[in-house]
């Protein structure tokens, strides 16, 4: 074996060994050391999995996936599921984001394990086995192996909400587990039907459509669709989101609205895109419609939310929709949008729900009516939610800003009356984005201090800055260098643009 | 021509294994009366039955009780594998069966008796190759269970249930006899690969009406075997009155001793362009009734009961294939038939698994209980809770519970092979009503109890092996599923 395939199997099992020996050792506060050990490894090797050879030298026509590393093991042969991984530019930025998020969040859960009852021991062993699973999906190169990985993340996310998450957890947690699980039946039916139709499961030789005749690719795309628009989640198969996100505990929402809800995203670029190009240029209209539709109804609904968090978690809804829309132009520009969306999202949406989960167990109360004046009491943690809140609505400089313009861009780009219309109104979208944002911040960090708010202390813990800081480093340093994921992504997406018909 | 028939003892050696144990039993406890020395060889006996169905089957068919070309007993890969689960659900029953024995209710003598007895029934049953042997070997199968479920002193409840699933069962076997009679007046034959021979050879035959009933009594009667919807109303009934036990064994071997069946003469005997339709109609019926109404159950072995019922239609599902076109060229249909199989294997590890636990977590003797007794189960007895909802999940096909996952995905890979995206698409919705009950039942075993806790005895320690055991081989099957895929498809 390389360096290259010991570090993807190391990416999974060291997360997967760590749960274990996390759930094996008694001690609860050691237990959650051992745990964030774990996770501090797997992002170590995530980082290192960039040292694979970026440039393809091979002979005859480049395939449209050029993996840096990859490891082809026989597991069931009977189900044409092989082990099969790898990494290249389009899963790279999203794999380190996972790995970044869930120790940020092991970390966090050390220094304080939310109330409900479980213990702090099993909710980190949870956080890496969903590790597992995410990471699992963004590096399968396999499609049966990509449906198992998706549905690794079910029942421990589904278990993180039930047992550490508010006082509606079993609903919310029930309806997450059950919309999701849809969303993977059909993305199981779908990628059978590929495999039978195409005799292979490898998606190396599958992207670009590996002459899947035209029917085949419209039911599966069809299928793919809805499967990822669950999860992404796209309107109007978003309403299992807001609940689950509002119970959630803090680290749980951090890791479902910062990496869990890209498994579908990226799934429609990877999966659904790639292996069924002529269904994707088929649906392209559809999709785009829904995408943009997203944008303004997810900031109307947004504002007039009366919870903070669930303010937070139906802004993700308007967010999706920019990537998705990047996703639904199916050009180079749209689908690196798509990419530099899905990571700024995943940063400053994980910042914000940390930051919003600090608000709530400072003030005891997460209902909008009942904060102002976090300034005066609580200048620092006002200061972090206010960038949080600007880097959210897109400003210049800033993450969210690449996604949101180049979506815009990608969309008038692509010509003709219809595209340059949704762009257009996914731009008056954007704008609603600001006002709500802005709005929270008034009601939150503005006017005289409430007396839930007159409560809090000024301070902020050690753990909370050095989950926060790597966060709001990453916002800046994606917002000033884009390039940092433009960069590995552009070859990729390229020779993806280019099997597309 | 001799009249003297020369007898294949080799490949009669399972059945003759199987046999001896009833008797050896029956004896020991005439003999000996020790109840220990019984349920001894009664598990020797089971063991030794699947290490001869293993042993005999590795060296390839062997049939005996021929005419010419005609056998009514064939000892293949397919008849070593049912053999060898029946032994080993036989002796995993009689493990889970400790407590209820020494409870002292049920009589140990005619408890292993009859269960050996059943167990002999399913060994044949697998090697049948003509109706009537089949019919024989599944009655043998069922026989003793009217009396088991019914066999606890004192308990009304049993009573009822046994007298319910007499009365239906019988029923269904003279069902089945008049389909046979019928489909010998058509053929002239009772071989099953002299009757599948026959109507390919003279599609005509399809045209006569008498065929249509034929085909369709011996359908609907092995349906009641198997509890498809809607010959399933005996099935929650007879399951919640009887022992635990018998309950694990009527959803285990019972079940499969009604899929092989039922698998024997679609694939062997009855024309496909008849079979398909009806078994699709059954499939969704199945799962769809049984989901549906699991939903809404309040008593643990109800529920499980119920989703058995669902998980019937599962393994009819691949079966359903075979009512396109498509479905019926021979590397689908080969599909279609070895992922029932691998399906009804993972479902009857599995559902064992959950009754072990199920058993586990009981009071000895008592009955499945309700299912708020089982609230907070897995925070007093970690590893028993934990092997549940494994079984749960994987009975619901998602991780971790990989045996079910894979469960699944064969089912669906082979409809699809088989062109039957429709009927892929109505399991995959299934699957997820399905979720919703096993994780009900799952978070149940995991949520904080309010009141005082009923102190957990801890299981005794032959049930802790069967349920370890029945996990273990869910986890190794789960991760290795080509093991299992490879024996299905002999």
């Amino acid at each position: 074996m390389t360096l290259g395939q010991i570090l993807l199997v190391a990416a999974l099992a060291v997360p997967a060994v760590g749960a274990a020996v996390v759930a094996a050792v008694p001690a609860d506060r050691a237990a959650r050391l051992v745990g964030t050990a774990a996770a501090g490894l797997t992002l170590a090797v995530t980082v290192a999995l960039v040292t694979g050879d970026q440039l393809w030298t091979g002979y005859g026509a480049p395939p449209a996936v050029r993996p840096w590393h990859q490891l082809d093991l026989s597991w069931v042969p009977g189900l044409d599921l092989r082990f099969h991984l790898g990494v290249d530019g389009i899963s790279y930025p999203l794999v380190v984001l996972t790995a970044l998020l869930t120790l940020l969040c092991c970390a966090y859960t050390v220094w304080k394990v939310p109330a409900g009852g479980g213990s702090g021991r099993a909710l980190v062993a949870l956080l890496l086995v969903v590790e597992v699973g995410i990471l699992g999906t963004f590096l399968a190169l396999d499609l049966v192996l990509f449906f198992c990985f998706f549905e690794v993340v079910l029942l421990p996310m589904y278990a993180i909400i039930a047992g550490w998450g508010g006082p509606d957890r079993r609903r919310a947690a029930r309806k997450f587990v059950l919309y999701t699980l849809l969303g993977s039946v059909l993305l199981l039916v779908g990628v059978y039907v590929v495999v039978a139709a195409a005799g292979t499961a490898d998606l190396v030789a599958l992207t670009g459509g590996a002459g899947l005749p035209r029917g085949t690719q419209l039911a599966a795309f069809t299928l793919f669709g809805l499967a990822f628009a669950v999860k992404s989640p796209l309107w109007p198969l978003h309403s299992w989101l807001p609940d689950a996100h509002t119970q959630a505990p803090t680290v749980g929402s951090v890791v479902l609205a910062g990496v869990l809800l890209k498994m579908g995203t990226y799934g429609l670029v990877r999966v659904a895109v790639g292996v069924a190009p002529e269904g994707a240029r088929w649906a392209a209209p559809v999709l785009g419609v829904l995408a943009v539709a997203a944008i303004p109804i997810g900031s109307l609904v947004c504002l007039a939310q009366s919870d903070l968090k669930r303010l937070i978690a139906y802004s993700s809804v308007g967010h999706m929709g920019f990537v998705l829309l990047g996703v639904a132009t199916l050009t180079a520009t749209g689908i690196q949008a798509a990419l530099i969306g899905n990571i700024a999202h995943g940063v400053i949406t994980g910042l914000l729900f940390f930051l919003a989960g600090a608000v709530k167990d400072r003030a005891g109360t997460g209902a909008l009516a009942e904060l102002s004046g976090l300034r005066e009491t609580a200048p620092r943690l006002a200061g972090l939610l206010g960038f949080a809140a600007v880097a959210s609505l897109g400003l210049p400089g800033l993450a969210g800003f690449w996604g949101e313009a180049f979506a815009v861009v990608a969309a008038i780009g692509r010509g003709g009356v219809f595209w340059t219309v949704l762009g257009v109104l996914a731009a008056i979208g954007g704008a609603l984005t600001a006002a709500y944002l802005l709005r929270l911040l008034r009601r939150v960090t503005h006017g005289r201090p409430s007396p839930a708010v007159g409560r809090v202390a000024p301070g902020l813990a050690a753990a909370e800055l050095a989950a926060w800081a790597p966060l709001v480093l990453l916002a800046l340093a994606v917002g000033l260098a884009p390039a940092l994921v433009l960069g590995v992504a552009a070859d990729p997406v390229a020779a993806l643009v280019a099997v597309l018909p | 021509m001799s009249v003297v028939q020369s007898v294949d003892s080799v490949a009669l050696l399972p059945a003759y294994l199987a046999a001896g144990t009833a008797v050896l039993v029956l004896l020991t406890d005439l003999l000996v009366a020790r109840a220990a020395a019984t349920v001894a060889v009664a598990a020797a006996g089971s063991a030794a039955t699947a290490v001869g169905c293993a042993v005999v089957g590795a060296g390839g068919e062997r049939s005996t009780f021929c005419v010419g070309a005609d056998c009514s007993y064939v000892f293949g890969g397919r008849a070593a594998l049912v053999g060898a689960l029946f032994a080993l659900l036989t002796l995993g029953v009689l493990a889970l069966s400790g407590p209820l024995l020494r409870a002292g209710r049920s009589p140990v003598g005619e408890y292993c008796f009859l269960l050996a007895c059943s167990m002999t029934g399913g060994v044949v049953l697998g090697a049948a190759g003509d109706l009537i042997t089949l019919v024989v070997a599944l009655e043998t199968l069922t026989l003793p269970l009217y009396v088991l479920v019914g066999l606890r002193r004192g308990s009304l409840a049993s009573a009822e249930a046994a007298v319910t699933f007499f009365v239906v069962s019988v029923v269904a076997t003279t069902l089945t006899l008049l389909g046979a009679a019928l489909l010998y007046a058509v053929t002239g034959g009772l071989h099953l690969g002299r009757v599948g021979a026959l109507f390919a050879e003279r599609p005509d035959l399809l045209d006569v009406p008498l065929t249509t009933a034929a085909v369709a009594l011996v359908l609907l009667g092995l349906a009641f075997k198997v509890a498809a919807v809607p010959f399933h109303a005996w099935a929650p009934a007879t399951y919640d009155g009887a022992p635990l036990p018998v309950a694990a064994y009527l959803s285990t071997a019972s079940k499969l001793g009604g899929v092989v069946a039922l698998l024997a003469v679609v694939q062997r005997a009855l024309p496909t362009e008849v079979t398909g339709p009806v078994l699709a109609v059954l499939a969704v019926l199945t799962m769809t009734v049984g989901n549906l109404v699991a939903l809404r159950q309040r008593r643990a072995v109800r529920l499980l009961a119920w989703s058995s019922v669902a998980q019937a239609g599962y393994i009819l599902a691949p079966l359903g294939a075979l009512a396109l076109a498509a479905g019926r060229t021979a590397d689908a249909r080969a599909a279609a038939y070895a992922a029932a199989v691998a399906y009804a294997v993972f479902f009857v590890v599995l559902e064992l698994a959950a009754f072990a636990a199920l058993v586990a977590l009981r009071p000895a003797d008592a009955d499945g209980g309700a299912l708020v007794e089982l609230r907070g189960a897995a925070r007093r007895r970690p590893w028993v809770g934990a092997a549940f909802a494994l079984a749960l999940v994987g009975l619901a096909g998602l991780p971790p519970g990989l045996a079910g996952l894979f469960a699944k995905v064969t089912v669906v890979r082979a409809l699809l092979d088989g062109g039957a995206a429709w009927l892929a698409l109505v399991v995959a919705v299934n699957a997820v009503i399905g979720l919703a009950y096993y994780l009900r039942v799952a978070a149940l075993l995991y949520a904080p109890s309010a009141d005082a806790p009923p102190v957990l005895a801890r299981p005794a320690g032959a049930v802790a092996v069967a349920l370890a055991a029945a996990t273990g081989v869910a986890v190794v099957v789960g991760f290795a599923p080509q093991l299992l895929l490879d024996l299905a498809a002999r």
